[in-house]
């Protein structure tokens, strides 16, 4: 004789079901997300498949800047260390909006004048750079991400740089 | 109905002159707007006095070193002399000046020998402490004296410049790049 459940055993007892469920239930989807992110992060191109789509990574010196660190406002402008990718942003941009000479990254510019270096090489370049307190701007341009793992990881170091 | 192919031509023009300044950019860095080179005058490696204005009309590849730098600047030099070459007939609308950051060891004579090494056209520059400083200052160039005793060395920039016939400071190089890029880019700055 099998045994049967009681009203309130059994309402606990589908409670309970219902309950795993929705964990799986939430579960699932999360693992859906994470699933579906990653494969988007691995399987889709970058960026640079649209012809039009900028390769530049701009900096700007704005204007007052020397005025502000004259009066010893210590404003920094470049960070240390700037990451670029072959094929995506591959392009480094300095601006000079200022109203001074500023030795910036690797050059001295003028007031409003503009200097615009593309990189075909993956490798890390030394800058001499008055700018930073170390004296020097590191550019790292890492090659264009081919596989599905590196364009995933890419992306990853990318978001958190905050580039992306 | 006869001017729909006309239109359709149409994105295929306009997309031509981008195409053609793309293939006319230059690999080094380029400086918007550009401005005149500063100049300067400096005892040369042939006995002259050497000033940037001298060789307007000529595209000028402006490099800074020391003639005992080990590695750096004889791979620049080496470069700019293959590029020369590969620039053929127009070899001649190329003047490279190297200018140095070791006036103590670097005298005019010294300059000239080690110069002819690579090519025997390069005008090497020598001058004081302070006026090769004002020159490095007017460029943005760095340069830091390291090691000891007579073994010394320096930590310099790297980077080459550009400078077109008019005497505008147009681009810089970077250290590393080829000599194909240097020949394209100076091909560039010399015009058709």
């Amino acid at each position: 004789m099998s045994a049967s459940c009681s009203g309130p055993e059994r309402t606990r007892s589908v409670g309970r079901g219902v309950n795993l469920l929705r964990a799986h239930w939430m579960v699932s989807l999360l693992a859906a997300g994470l699933l579906g992110a990653t494969s988007w992060g691995a399987l889709t191109p970058l960026p640079l498949a649209a012809p039009s789509a900028s390769r530049e990574e701009i900096f700007e010196i704005p204007k007052g800047t020397w005025a502000r660190r004259m009066a010893g406002d210590p404003v920094e402008i470049l960070p240390d260390e700037i990451h670029l990718t072959l094929g995506v942003k591959d392009v480094l941009v300095l601006r000079n909006l200022d109203d001074v000479p500023q030795i910036f990254g690797p050059t001295l510019m003028m007031p409003g004048q503009s200097f615009r270096l593309p990189f075909q090489v993956a490798s890390s370049y030394p800058f001499t750079c008055t700018a930073h307190a170390s004296g020097q701007l590191m550019v790292i341009v890492e090659p264009m991400p081919e596989t599905p793992w590196a364009r995933l990881r890419w992306r990853i170091e990318s978001l958190l740089r905050g580039a992306i | 109905m006869k001017w729909i192919p006309l239109l359709l031509l149409l994105p295929s023009l306009a997309a031509a002159p981008a195409q053609a300044g793309e293939g006319a950019a230059l690999v080094a860095g380029v400086f918007d707007p550009p401005r005149p080179a500063p100049d300067f005058t400096l005892p040369a490696s042939d006995g002259t006095r050497l000033s940037l204005a001298r060789y307007r009309g000529k595209a000028i590849v402006l490099a800074f070193g020391f003639t005992s730098c080990p590695k750096i600047c004889p791979t620049t030099l080496a470069t700019l002399a293959q590029a020369r070459k590969k620039l053929g007939a127009r070899a001649g609308e190329v003047q490279v000046v190297y200018v140095t950051v070791d006036p103590e060891r670097d005298d005019a004579e010294r300059m000239r020998k080690y110069l002819a090494g690579f090519d025997s056209t390069f005008v090497g520059a020598t001058g004081t402490p302070a006026e090769l400083a004002a020159v490095r200052q007017s460029y943005g160039v760095t340069s830091t004296k390291t090691g000891e005793g007579s073994d010394y060395g320096f930590a310099h920039s790297s980077y080459t410049y550009l400078i077109d016939r008019d005497g505008n400071l147009r681009a810089l190089m970077p250290y590393g790049h080829s000599s194909d890029d240097y020949a394209h880019d100076v091909g560039i700055l010399l015009g058709p």
